[in-house]
């Protein structure tokens, strides 16, 4: 199986063409039809991404590479390497239950289908294209079936919501189209394996009597931020997420905020940082601080949350936060860090989601107030939730412990006072989200309403049960991540800190002298 | 064996929480505790063929990136063996009294609720955290066993989780908690800085260096050591509930009171002291910071005691004497001599573990009834509860024969270490530190005994008909204390020499390799030829004289279980202390002693005149010296509404209000086409988006590729 990353990658296309083109009709049967379809695709997807796994050698660079020539002059090149590889897999491991989590929405549910399916196509193809114009497509067309996944399907003020979260992430793409552009007139091709050869100039230039440091380094850098700073999403660019969140079904919730906030941060580490090494050394101090401040200032705001979706979207940007400051540390634990939060954010965030979307699905209500005693009745849940929110606040033995550790650990060396203040976040997120739990989970069950709320269907356990495995497999064994990724990691930091020597500039990460 | 040890209590929690709807609830209890048993079993087999050597036992590969490499492993060595006895011993004992404990709990539901095996699960799941921690070989494990615990603490403490009051505790303590690993965590950043492992024995191979090393840490260069020292300590004060971070301990009495037993007073608590001691290669090259922790140790041993005096609650005196106990190990181990701080908290695990246990047994005779002031005249209902408790305050409040150094309770002999250690430390710290633990060594006898005299002695206040069905607690319960009990009266005289004796005997208990074998021929030509058996038969060496000061210095930081510098001679300064100094906490012992004498036995109404006299003072000390009420205005108040702030004006104003400015001019426009695209041209619609994306980029490309 030459293609294999094809296949993978669209098989869920090929299932929502069927869907559209033969499935008529919208009782009963159809409906049943269209979940089991995309239900059996996502899972093949699932089962051939394991090949890819299978096959992947850390140390081997780019593989499983397909090269067709296509439309316009344009090139089709998939691939995957040490970085993209695990992302390929987390998505091709949540879509099913995603679908599972959606099972009984009846509301046009063959559309429903069909936009998930394309989906995720489209974030498949974001992690293994190899090729600028074909990355750029996937990236942008993955927008529509999300945006349309929350303005049909989502809550009362969805429209808003909707056009929020495209515009936002919409104009910051425009930019990062031009910068593809220049690239390609600089460096002669769209290829990304040879873009991470090339080296981009960064000497000085002056644009309308402004003094660029780095050159066109720093103006293609800039471009790129302002698009993977909204898709991330960075602080102060993050006030779409609440509300998109707010907004969206929770199958749509979970796959924003599993999968589609880590293409911002993926697309940080697949350009940024390597191609424009020098730009990102330049510029690295100000995403630190904006991070930094991401992770108390997000923290803060969930504190202040009424609303549950509101609580968890805001600790995702928080979350992030030590993504994209683990990221522009430039070093070993930084970056794994990064990659290994982003992993394991999927499984968390995704959990939590799916926790709101349980009551959300009995009660019709997301306000915190609304909740309380849950414990009484629904004690399944209760431990569920439990361990989600131990995950999310960061304990160890969970994964979500690994990847701030080694963010943070990143930090350090880098910079003391932006670890000391992105460290004061693994209190504050103790204080949310404990805080949360013990108002919709602990406490006598007083409300009246509440009487007769079930506990978890079977349907329900099935799809936490592999996301609470992960979770804690990631925190005991995170060797299963770092032993893909890190030679990949290891690779683009030596060249990057040659680029940056050649450039000129320190590697500035002594903090420690020696006395003597 | 080890690893048996390690893991035994985790299977017992597992099959225990999980697995007790197949094998049945009873069945599920035994299962955990039998497991403990057989770990406390095995841990007492390793202490006492412990040859002093470090051992180190694989188990997995954990995190790893670059240069960090951090494994699931054990390193068992002396600091480590004395750990597995204490945490394996109280937590068996905890799990067998928690069988009639936890048998009858009015809050719970009795038919369909499973909260005895949950419980039975959380403590064996808290001794498996608490195993991680001292058997940490690294320390990220360590980390993990520190958090593991805290999670521990929170799920029982908030076991009731129907009483908003013991939430509230439980989120508390684990806030608080994180406040210290936040200073832990940035500890291990900076020794990863440092030396670039984060392994005990790299850093403490590397401890001379990082003494001078500069550090540059925040707003300017500090000494390495001294930062990394007092970070780390941080840890500890949140853990072991020192001054600042020591107001989650008394909250953390909403959990049932064995887990008082064994969390907050024998095992967690102490973890703190444990890390400063399996740190000392490094604190012994941060002089300021092991001032520092003098200091708050000496600190909060006095503020502790001072609340304890007033308090009503049976479990708040207790938690209120732990703080303050937990600080004498502060002040020994500040001082430089860790293994009196080992041996204060060896000690008080057994009576302290004790008293709780035994004010259980009390609170469980008086239907849940913790109120002191409404007890009274219990001798005779509760005999040997009465007993337990009374060796108990026998051992706390440091009974014994003055001037032998080791013929007493438990207490007398690891207290007396303490003081005259803080007195051998001739500096400004240990002098402070010795006259506050004198002071508090009164109130610490004063308070113990004033919880004797109202719970057992006088006559019965309060409800009668609680008084009328006060009864003994069965054997289950007793059965621990007096095993306790044993504890609480030999410990301290069996394990004198080990931990207190001369240094030849010291080294040999902790492994360090006393650099001549000369010193330990020397030692054996005093007639101390029993050193080299392993100390647990051994007779306690009365003739500390015998030291030569040479040996002090000797191993290199990271040979043995602990480290001494050359130059840290506190250990035999403490042998030689004036008479008085030695004679003063006894004298302080009979001082609390008498004055609560005549305040409870004597003149019952005395009390209540002294704190009319004394209102404001007593109104402080009745209020814990405000400092939840501080903590609330300086901190959760204003974090509170800094959230609030950000949000309705951060977000909402400045941000959505600049950002969307823009946008929201064609927000109307576009909901009019979204209200098109909904009622049916859906797919048009996303089509034409799809198709526009395409020609663009195709123009763009072509009209690129033609230059």
């Amino acid at each position: 199986m030459d293609s294999l990353i094809s296949i993978v990658t669209f098989i869920p296309l090929v299932a929502a063409v069927i869907l559209a083109l033969f499935l008529r009709g919208d009782d009963e049967a159809a409906q049943k039809n269209a979940r089991y379809l995309a239900l059996i695709a996502t899972s093949a997807s699932f089962l051939l991404s394991l090949l890819i796994l299978a096959r992947f050698d850390p140390n081997a660079g780019f593989q499983l590479v397909e090269e067709h020539g296509w439309i316009g002059g344009l090139t089709y090149k998939v691939g995957v390497d040490g970085i993209s590889v695990l992302f390929v897999l987390l998505t091709t491991f949540l879509m099913p239950l995603v679908i599972l989590a959606c099972w009984d929405v009846t509301d046009r549910v063959k559309e429903y289908m069909i936009a998930f399916l394309v989906l995720e196509t489209m974030m498949l193809g974001v992690f293994v294209a190899l090729d600028l114009i074909l990355f750029y497509l996937f990236f942008e067309a993955g927008l529509i079936p999300m945006f349309l996944i929350i303005g049909i399907w989502g809550g009362k003020e969805r429209i808003y919501a909707a056009f929020k979260f495209f515009l936002y992430t919409f104009l910051g793409s425009v930019l990062m189209l031009v910068a593809m552009l220049a690239m390609y007139v600089d460096a002669g091709t769209t290829d990304i394996p040879s873009l991470l050869d090339h080296t981009f100039s960064y000497g000085t230039i002056e644009i309308l009597g402004i003094q660029v440091v780095g050159g066109l380094q720093t103006l293609l850098w800039l471009a790129f931020l302002a698009s993977f700073a909204v898709k991330m999403p960075m602080w102060p660019v993050h006030t779409w997420l609440p509300d998109a969140h707010v907004q969206a079904p929770t199958a749509g919730s979970v796959v924003l905020a599993a999968i589609l906030l880590k293409l911002g941060g993926y697309g940080f580490i697949r350009f940024s940082l390597p191609m424009f090494p020098v730009a990102s050394e330049l510029l690295a101090p100000l995403i630190l601080w904006l991070s930094a401040i991401a992770i108390v200032y997000t923290s803060l705001v969930a504190l202040a949350q009424t609303d549950m979706k509101k609580l968890i979207a805001y600790s995702s940007v928080a979350h992030m936060g030590y993504v994209t400051a683990g990221i522009f540390t430039a070093t070993q634990q930084g970056v794994d860090g990064a990659i290994f939060q982003m992993i394991s954010h999927g499984f968390i965030s995704g959990a939590l989601f799916l926790c709101v979307g349980v009551i959300y699905d009995r009660m019709h209500t997301r306000d915190i107030d609304a909740y309380g005693g849950l414990a009484n009745r629904m004690p399944q849940y209760a431990a569920i939730f439990l361990l989600f929110t131990m995950a999310n606040v960061g304990l160890p033995g969970t994964s979500g412990f690994v990847g701030e550790f080694l963010t943070l650990m990143g930090m350090f060396q880098v910079n003391t006072w932006v670890a000391v203040v992105a460290t004061t976040g693994i209190i504050l997120s103790a204080a949310y989200a404990l805080w949360l739990y013990r108002r919709v989970v602990l406490g006598d069950l007083i409300k009246e309403s509440l009487r007769s709320i079930q506990d978890l269907t079977a349907r329900e356990r099935w799809i936490f049960a592999p996301l609470a495995v992960m979770t804690i497999l990631l925190g005991v064994y995170p060797a299963l991540v770092t032993d893909r990724i890190g030679p990949a990691v290891n690779d683009l930091l030596d060249s990057y800190n040659v680029a940056v020597e050649e450039a000129g500039l320190a590697a500035s990460t002594d903090v420690a002298t020696n006395a003597h | 064996m080890p690893t048996i040890i390690l893991f035994a209590p985790l299977i017992g929690a597992i099959i225990c929480g999980f697995g007790h709807r197949i094998i049945g609830e009873r069945p599920a209890q035994w299962t955990a505790t039998g497991l403990l048993f057989l770990a406390a079993l095995l841990s007492w087999i390793v202490f006492l063929g412990h040859d002093g050597e470090m051992h180190r036992i694989q188990i997995l590969r954990w995190i790893q990136s670059g240069s960090l490499s951090a494994d699931w492993a054990i390193r068992l060595d002396r600091l480590t063996a004395i750990m597995l006895i204490v945490i394996t011993t109280v937590s068996s004992l905890v799990h067998l009294y928690s069988f009639g404990y936890m048998a009858h709990d009015a809050n719970f539901a009795e038919d369909d609720e499973n909260y005895r095996p949950r419980f039975f699960a959380y403590l064996s799941f808290f001794t498996f955290a608490m195993l991680i921690l001292v058997t940490a070989d690294n320390l990220v494990q360590m980390f993990f066993g520190w958090e593991g615990v805290g999670l521990a603490s929170y799920l029982l403490i908030g076991f009731y989780y129907r009483k908003p009051s013991a939430n509230a505790a439980a989120i508390k303590a684990f806030v608080v908690n994180r406040v210290g690993d936040f200073g832990f965590a940035l500890g291990i950043f900076a020794l990863f800085l440092l030396v670039d492992s984060i392994q005990f024995s790299d850093i403490f191979a590397a401890a001379p260096q990082i003494g001078e090393t500069q550090l540059h840490f925040l707003w300017r260069q500090w000494n390495a050591a001294e930062v990394v020292a007092v970070l780390l300590f941080v840890g500890a004060m949140g853990k072991s509930a020192q001054l600042f971070l020591h107001t989650w301990l008394p909250d953390a009495m909403e959990g049932p009171t064995p887990v008082s037993a064994l969390i907050h007073a024998a095992t967690m608590v102490t973890a703190g002291v444990f890390l400063v001691c399996r740190m000392s290669p490094l604190m012994e090259f941060a002089p300021n910071a092991m001032a520092f922790v003098t200091v708050i140790g000496a600190s909060t041993a006095f503020f502790a005691a001072t609340i304890g005096l007033v308090q009503n609650d049976i479990k708040r005196v207790i938690a209120y004497s732990t703080c303050s106990q937990l600080g004498y190990m502060f002040v020994a181990a500040g001082v430089g001599v860790y293994p009196v701080a080992m041996f204060h908290l060896f000690t008080h695990a057994f009576f302290k573990a004790m008293l709780f246990l035994g004010a259980g047994s009390v609170i469980h005779g008086m239907h849940h009834e913790q109120d002191m002031r409404n007890y009274g005249g219990l001798k005779e209902k509760m005999p040997y509860t009465f007993w337990a408790m009374m060796i108990g305050t026998l051992a706390i409040t440091g009974v014994g024969i003055p001037l032998t150094g080791w013929l007493g309770f438990a207490g007398f002999v690891s207290k007396d270490a303490i003081l005259e250690s803080a007195w051998g430390a001739h500096s400004g710290v240990g002098t402070y530190a010795f006259w506050l633990l004198l002071v508090a060594a009164v109130f610490t006898s004063f308070y113990s005994w004033r919880l004797m005299f109202m719970t057992f002695y006088g006559r019965p206040r309060g409800d009668r008909k609680t008084h009328e069905h006060a009864h003994e607690s069965p054997n289950v319960m007793l059965i621990p204390l007096g095993v306790l009990a044993i504890g609480a009266t030999f410990s301290g005289m069996l394990w004198y020499g080990s931990f207190f004796g001369d240094h030849a005997k010291v080294n040999t208990f902790f492994g360090i390799p006393a650099e001549a074998h000369a010193t330990a021929e020397a030692a054996e030509a005093g007639g101390h030829g029993d050193n080299a058996e392993g100390e647990e038969a051994a007779e306690p060496d009365a003739g500390a004289e015998n030291e030569g000061h040479a040996v002090a210095a000797g191993a290199a930081p990271g040979e043995g279980a602990i480290y001494m510098s050359p130059g840290n001679h506190v250990l035999d300064e403490a042998h030689h202390a004036p008479i008085l100094v030695k004679i003063s906490p006894f004298l302080a012992m009979l001082l609390g002693l008498a004055a609560a004498y005549q305040m409870y036995i004597r003149e019952p109404g005395l009390p209540a005149r002294v704190a009319q006299a004394a209102r404001p003072l007593y109104l402080l000390l009745l209020n814990k010296w405000y400092f939840d009420e501080i903590y609330n205005v300086i901190f959760v108040r204003p974090v509170r509404a800094l959230g609030r702030f950000l949000w309705t004006r951060g977000d909402g104003n400045v941000i959505d209000g600049g950002i969307n400015g823009v946008a929201m001019g064609v927000i109307p426009f576009l909901t009019r086409a979204a209200n098109r695209a909904q009622s049916g041209y859906i797919f048009h619609y996303a089509f034409a988006m799809v198709l526009g994306i395409a020609i663009l980029i195709t123009w763009m490309t072509l009209t690129g590729g033609a230059q």
